[in-house]
């Protein structure tokens, strides 16, 4: 199945998107989905470990994803 | 005897805006009879950065997660302080110099929370809440801004 990412800020300018569907076997890890987005156009742009918030909150890398989730990739934040 | 009700801290206010931040409407929203102190921390866009002339900030936030993470960090902050009083404003869209971007107002009985309380929140804030800025420079140039990177 897909599964909706956004994007903010630098990488929506990467990716030419603020909302991106990802096809993805379901349920995944934050880290799979990564993998996936990094093989995109635009995907250059993300880090290894690039920030996640899964349903406005952080998660690291192993957390797992859910098709109903919220999930966000976030570029350094610099707010202030 | 205590000279003073210990009562829990209370995040009054937490919002991300499009309009000009009211610094005195901020303020009002955290004092009551019971206040000492308010400590206010307001940022604002400045002229210079890295060296070079900025002329104004797109400011982006992710705004449920945003306010999500002002409340948790707030709440946070007045769960260690009895009695701490706080309300945050960050604004987003694009602000010209000198205009203000974030604003916190902390209100205690006493000054010195009041005052470490506001450090906290700006500190923390920094590193947690989900927002950017595009730098505009006199040059035409525009660009994210990554504190992470070495420059």
């Amino acid at each position: 199945m897909t599964i909706p990412v956004l994007l903010f800020a630098s990488y929506a300018d990467a990716f030419g998107a603020r909302r991106i569907l990802v096809p993805m076997p379901m349920p995944c890890s934050v880290r799979e989905l990564v993998t996936a987005l990094r093989g995109l156009p635009g995907g250059h742009v993300l880090p290894a470990e690039p920030l996640v918030a899964v349903n406005h909150e952080w998660v690291n890398a192993e957390a797992r994803i859910s098709a109903s989730d919220e999930v966000a990739v976030i570029p350094p934040v610099a707010g202030g | 005897m205590a000279d003073q009700t210990v009562s829990p801290g209370e995040v009054t206010h937490i919002a991300i805006v499009e309009r000009e931040i009211d610094v005195g409407s901020l303020m009002a929203r955290v004092t009551n009879a019971g206040i000492g102190a308010v400590s206010l921390f307001v940022g604002t866009v400045r002229e210079h950065n890295d060296g070079r002339a900025v002329t104004g900030i797109d400011y982006e936030a992710y705004q449920p997660m945003a306010e999500r993470q002002l409340q948790a960090i707030a709440a946070e902050a007045c769960a260690e302080t009895p009695s701490l009083r706080l309300a945050i404003e960050h604004r987003v869209g694009t602000l010209h110099v000198g205009e203000i971007s974030v604003a916190i107002a902390a209100a205690h009985p006493r000054r010195a929370p009041a005052i470490a309380g506001a450090q906290r929140v700006i500190e923390v804030l920094k590193q947690r809440v989900p927002i950017w800025k595009r730098e505009h420079y006199l040059d035409g140039d525009r660009r994210w801004v990554d504190p992470t990177a070495s420059s």
